[in-house]
């Protein structure tokens, strides 16, 4: 059985898959340095990030992402973490609530935009229902150019209905390992409901609401289809920005430094969540 | 008694707002898709309208693009489904089933390229396809959605294979079926169901990508990258049109699969 072959088979396996990655995420990783340092001429400069710096939409598109990501990510934990407390309570036809839970998993970042702007465009069924009811006598533009809170506003509610199903996911697995005695003897002890929350649930929900939130966090910096189908450029973002100074501007260089941006932004998250993993899962670390 | 009812009460209440709250965006686009022409430009809208008409959506199908989109979507995912399958699903089955040096390594890559934004690489890629004569075209988009989905169907394929016994795969190899044969009779059969969620999910990564496809092609457009570029100048009844066929077959897909979705966002 332990043969030269037997021995080699889990590498084997293995090695494809690495080696795609490997070529699919560390040359391009390379050739966006490489762009976003590129000069004129020859040989490398800061001119690319200088530019980016200095470019009007530069500050907007950082304040953006992290004004979305503050309000986001906070949020839809907190919905998220409401729901799988309810999901998780096992009431009677749980599943098929569940099930119509995870739904929006499926809707594209793209996709999610445009379901939304049916519903906040001047014409859309928010101001239709709102008419109908009397509430308004005449459309609001809730998405015009100069409305930032309306255009805030729209961007959280689609972000937050499309990706909570996500999160649902990873701190439902969490409640699950948590076993029911601990809760029930908490009970039988005469801690409320609020307190068996506050005291014995979220401490032990800790690692999967920290996965939560570096997961959310992540994605968050490559938000971009979303904020282009409700506004357009009217609220630039930092991808936006650079599939913008790619796709119209035509500048691959100002593009691979706004790459180098959120590509830096990720590696940081993803250093700090796995700090955290290491803490909890040893066998990761090593 | 009445503390009981009344909590019950409060579940379902919550539940029911909450289903409202997932189902209300797809509800308003299949409305939005299936208002006659006429009634367009309508307000108030109803919300419950009295007439509908797939005629705009036959306006939809017939405009320059529309198809010919769909299908590059359908051919760029279907080729992700291949190489993620090809490449995902051995490599998920040694780590299931394997200890062998680095395997903890190995799974911290999956773990971290699960969140890595792959699709940004994009614009250094474009010149190397550009360089490579692969630019504008689908292989390209299919390798990058390749890269995305492959640590879900590895995370997909290695759960099913996790939670299936190994002795009877040992014994069928100690019994003379051999290494191969032991596992295509044996460990292969049950995970099958595994192996098509995984196949099915790779499907909706490649679907619902916008940025990748949208940076590597300029005529070979996918759908969504079709969509994204002509955000500015197509009318909003073809946009919600556009958007209703984007979510119709990823929503059914992730229906199909939804036993699955758990290995997915669940495991660290």
């Amino acid at each position: 059985m332990h043969t030269r072959t037997a021995r080699l088979l889990p590498f084997t396996l293995v090695l494809p898959a690495m080696a795609f990655l490997a070529v699919l995420i560390l040359i391009p990783l390379a050739q966006a340095l490489f762009l976003a340092f590129a000069a004129d001429s020859s040989g490398f400069t800061l001119d690319n990030f200088r530019r980016m710096f200095a470019d009007a939409n530069f500050s907007d598109a950082w304040r953006n992402t992290f004004l979305l990501l503050l309000l986001i990510v906070p949020l839809q934990v907190a919905l998220a973490l409401a729901i799988a407390l309810l999901v998780n309570s096992r009431f009677r036809g749980h599943r098929w609530f569940f099930l119509i839970y995870t739904i929006p998993l499926a809707v594209s970042d793209l996709a999610a935009g445009l379901l939304w702007l049916a519903a906040f465009t001047e014409r859309g069924y928010l101001n239709s229902v709102l008419q109908s009811a009397g509430v308004i006598s005449q459309p609001v533009l809730w998405l015009a150019f100069d409305n930032f809170g309306g255009l805030i506003a729209a961007i959280v509610i689609a972000e937050s209905w499309r990706t909570t199903a996500m999160v649902l996911l990873v701190l439902l697995a969490g409640l699950e390992l948590i076993p029911r005695e601990l809760s029930e003897t908490a009970e039988l002890f005469g801690a409320g409901r609020l307190r068996r929350l506050v005291h014995v649930v979220l401490p032990l929900l800790r690692p999967s609401l920290q996965s939560a939130l570096m997961i959310r966090t992540i994605f968050a910096f490559q938000t971009f289809a979303v904020v282009f189908a409700l506004a357009g450029r009217n609220l630039p973002v930092l991808a936006g920005e650079a599939y913008s100074w790619y796709a119209t501007n035509q500048d691959e260089r100002i593009a691979a430094a706004y790459g180098v941006v959120v590509v830096a932004l990720s590696i940081a998250a993803i250093i700090v969540y796995l700090r955290l993993l290491g803490t909890r899962e040893p066998e990761v670390q090593r | 008694m009445n503390a009981r009812v009344l909590d019950r009460g409060l579940v379902y209440g919550s539940a029911a707002v909450l289903a409202v709250w997932a189902l209300i965006p797809l509800y308003l686009i299949a409305i939005s898709a299936f208002t006659p022409q006429a009634n367009v430009s309508d307000y108030p809208k109803p919300l419950f309208p009295s007439s509908v008409s797939a005629a705009t959506i036959q306006l939809f199908l017939e405009s320059s693009g529309v198809v010919p989109a769909m299908l590059n979507s359908i051919v760029v995912a279907l080729l992700t489904v291949v190489v993620g399958l090809v490449l995902g699903a051995p490599a998920a089955y040694a780590l299931a089933r394997f200890r062998f040096r680095g395997r903890a390594a190995f799974r911290a890559v999956v773990l971290v390229t699960k969140m890595f934004p792959i699709a940004i690489l994009a614009i250094p890629l474009a010149a190397i396809f550009v360089r490579l004569g692969l630019y504008d075209n689908l292989i390209s988009v299919a390798l990058v959605h390749s890269a995305m989905a492959l640590p879900f169907v590895i995370l997909i394929v290695g759960g099913v294979f996790v939670a299936l016994p190994h002795d009877l795969e040992d014994a069928a190899e100690t019994l003379g079926c051999g290494r191969w044969g032991a596992f295509r009779r044996v460990a292969l059969p049950p995970a099958v169901p595994g192996l098509a969620a995984a196949a099915i999910f790779a499907f909706v990564v490649s679907w619902n990508e916008v940025f990748a496809a949208s940076i590597l092609t300029v005529r070979t457009r996918t759908l969504p990258a079709q969509v994204l570029a002509s955000l500015s100048t197509s009318p909003l009844a073809l946009k919600f049109i556009a958007a209703f066929f984007m979510v119709l077959p990823a929503v059914v897909f992730i229906i199909l699969i939804r036993r699955y979705l758990r290995t997915v966002w669940g495991s660290r």
